[in-house]
C-alpha cells in the first residue's frame, strides 16, 4: 500500500516525520483527509488535531495556525506550535489556559491581547486533543 | 614600592576576578552552543517555508498586498535588535553606531533588548516600543515584535521599516547589519540562519501546479505576516547567538589578561621576596661583624 510522507514542522524543531497511510488534519474550511497520490494542493490549517493513520492505528497530534503544503507523496504542514498527544502534559496545558484566561481579563494593548489568544488557543487546542484521546 | 602583602592581596583579587571570567566564559560557551544549536533545527521549516513561499506566489500571479505598498519615506521605523546584558566586547557598541546614524528626526525605534532602549533613551530619541527576548528566542515573541511593526506600517504612521541586527559571522566576528523589512520588496528566500554566508537567493520557480484553497491569493495574504514573523524570529536567533559568541570571547580575553597580571605580579612578588631576604642577611651579617 502507498504511503505518504506526513512532515510537520515548527520555527522550533521538526515535530513529526513519518511514512503513514493517511493524514486528516482541520483545513480552515473544514476537516481534510488525505491520502496517497493526492493532487498537490496548498492551503490553510486551523487550530485543531491532526490524525495520522499508521498500519491500522490512529496517531494524533494537536496543531496552531498554519499552512500545509500537499504533494503526492508529502504532507507539510508548518505551524506555530505542534504537540504528539501522548506528549501533552494536562495540567501544564490547563495551567497556561487558566494564565491565558487571566491576562485577557486584564487591560490589554492589542498586540498583547492577540499573543495572548493565540497561547489560549494553543492550550486549549491541546487539551481538547488530550481530553478526545482519553475517550 | 608596594609592600609584598600589598602585592599578595592584589594577586588574590586579580585570581578571583580570573575565577569569575572563565566562569562566564563557560556559561557563554554553553549558551551559544544552544543558541545555535536552535537556529539550526530551524532549518527544515525554513526550507519549508521557501517551498511553500514560492509555491503561492507563482501561483498569485498579479498579487498585490497592503503589507507590500511602496509609499515616500517620510517617517521611518527601526526595529533594534540588541543584548539585554553587557560584557560582550565591542558588539553592542558597533550596532549603536549604526542605530545612532538614521535621521533623528524621522525615525521611531522598536527595541527588542534592554541595550537597545537604553540607548534610545538616552539619546532622546524616539521609542515605539521595547520588547524583550529570551535566551532561546521563542517564536511568540518574535510574533509580537513583527506585528508591533506590520501594525505601525499598515497604519501609516511609519513607510518603511527596517531591522538592525548583528549577523553571526563566526565566532570570532560579528558584524551589524541592517535589512529591509517593510515594504516587503521582492520575496527573497529565506536563509536557514547562522551559517556564515547570508547573502539571500532568489526564489525558484515552483515546478508544480498546485490547488490553493480557498484562494491562492488568500493563503498568499495570510502567509506574508507568517513570513514577515518568522524572519524577525531569526533576526533574532542570529543576534541571540552573535551576542553568546561576543560574550564567550570577550570572556576569554579578560581571562587571558587576568592570568598574564598574576605571572607578572608573581614575579614582582619574588624578586621583592628575594630582595627582603638579602637585605635581612646582609644585616644581620654586617651585625656580626660588628659585634665580633
Amino acid at each position: 500500500m502507498a504511503t505518504i510522507k506526513l512532515e510537520i514542522v515548527t520555527p522550533e524543531a521538526k515535530i513529526y516525520s513519518e511514512d503513514v497511510d493517511m493524514v486528516t488534519l482541520p483545513g480552515i474550511e473544514g476537516e481534510m483527509g488525505i491520502y496517497p497520490m493526492h493532487i498537490p494542493l496548498m492551503t490553510q490549517v486551523a487550530a485543531g488535531e491532526v490524525a495520522a493513520r499508521k498500519g491500522g492505528q490512529d496517531y494524533f497530534l494537536a496543531v496552531g495556525d498554519g499552512f500545509v503544503e500537499v504533494t503526492g507523496d508529502r504532507v507539510a504542514i508548518l505551524t506555530d506550535m505542534a504537540i504528539r498527544a501522548e506528549n501533552i502534559d494536562e495540567a501544564k496545558a490547563e495551567e497556561a489556559r487558566k494564565r491565558a484566561e487571566a491576562r485577557l481579563s486584564e487591560k490589554l494593548s492589542e498586540e498583547e491581547t492577540a499573543t495572548v489568544q493565540a497561547a489560549l488557543l494553543n492550550s486549549l487546542t491541546q487539551l481538547n486533543v488530550k481530553r478526545r484521546q482519553r475517550r | 614600592m608596594p609592600s609584598t602583602r600589598d602585592i599578595r592581596r592584589r594577586i588574590k583579587s586579580v585570581k578571583n576576578t580570573a575565577q569569575i571570567t572563565k566562569a562566564m566564559q563557560m556559561v557563554a560557551s554553553a549558551k551559544m552552543r544552544k543558541a545555535q544549536q536552535a537556529a539550526l533545527s530551524g532549518r527544515p521549516y525554513a526550507l519549508l517555508m521557501n517551498e511553500v513561499l514560492a509555491a503561492a506566489t507563482a501561483g498569485a500571479g498579479e498579487f498585490s498586498h497592503p503589507l507590500m505598498e511602496q509609499r515616500e519615506v517620510k517617517k521611518r521605523g527601526v526595529i533594534l535588535i540588541s543584548s539585554d546584558k553587557g560584557l560582550c566586547g565591542a558588539l553592542n557598541t558597533n550596532l549603536l553606531r549604526e542605530a545612532a546614524k538614521f535621521d533623528k528626526n524621522t525615525t521611531v525605534y522598536v527595541c527588542a533588548g534592554r541595550k537597545g532602549s537604553q540607548f534610545v533613551a538616552r539619546l532622546k530619541r524616539e521609542l515605539a516600543a521595547e520588547f524583550t527576548y529570551k535566551d532561546v528566542p521563542a517564536f511568540a515573541e518574535a510574533r509580537a515584535i513583527s506585528k508591533f511593526a506590520q501594525n505601525l506600517f499598515l497604519e501609516g504612521k511609519v513607510d518603511r521599516v527596517d531591522v538592525l541586527f548583528t549577523n553571526f559571522i563566526s565566532t570570532l566576528a560579528q558584524k551589524p547589519e541592517q535589512r529591509q523589512f517593510l515594504p516587503i520588496g521582492k520575496l527573497q528566500a529565506l536563509e536557514a540562519g547562522v551559517g556564515g554566508h547570508n547573502e539571500a537567493q532568489d526564489l525558484g520557480d515552483a515546478s508544480r501546479e498546485y490547488v490553493f484553497e480557498p484562494r491562492a491569493a488568500d493563503v498568499l495574504g495570510n502567509l506574508l505576516p507568517h513570513y514577515l514573523n518568522y524572519q524577525v524570529f531569526q533576526f533574532l536567533q542570529e543576534a541571540k547567538a552573535s551576542e553568546q559568541s561576543a560574550r564567550m570571547v570577550a570572556m576569554k580575553n579578560a581571562t587571558d589578561n587576568a592570568k598574564q597580571l598574576i605571572k607578572d605580579l608573581t614575579l614582582e612578588y619574588n624578586k621583592l621576596r628575594q630582595a627582603n631576604i638579602t637585605k635581612e642577611l646582609l644585616e644581620i651579617t654586617s651585625a656580626a661583624m660588628a659585634m665580633g
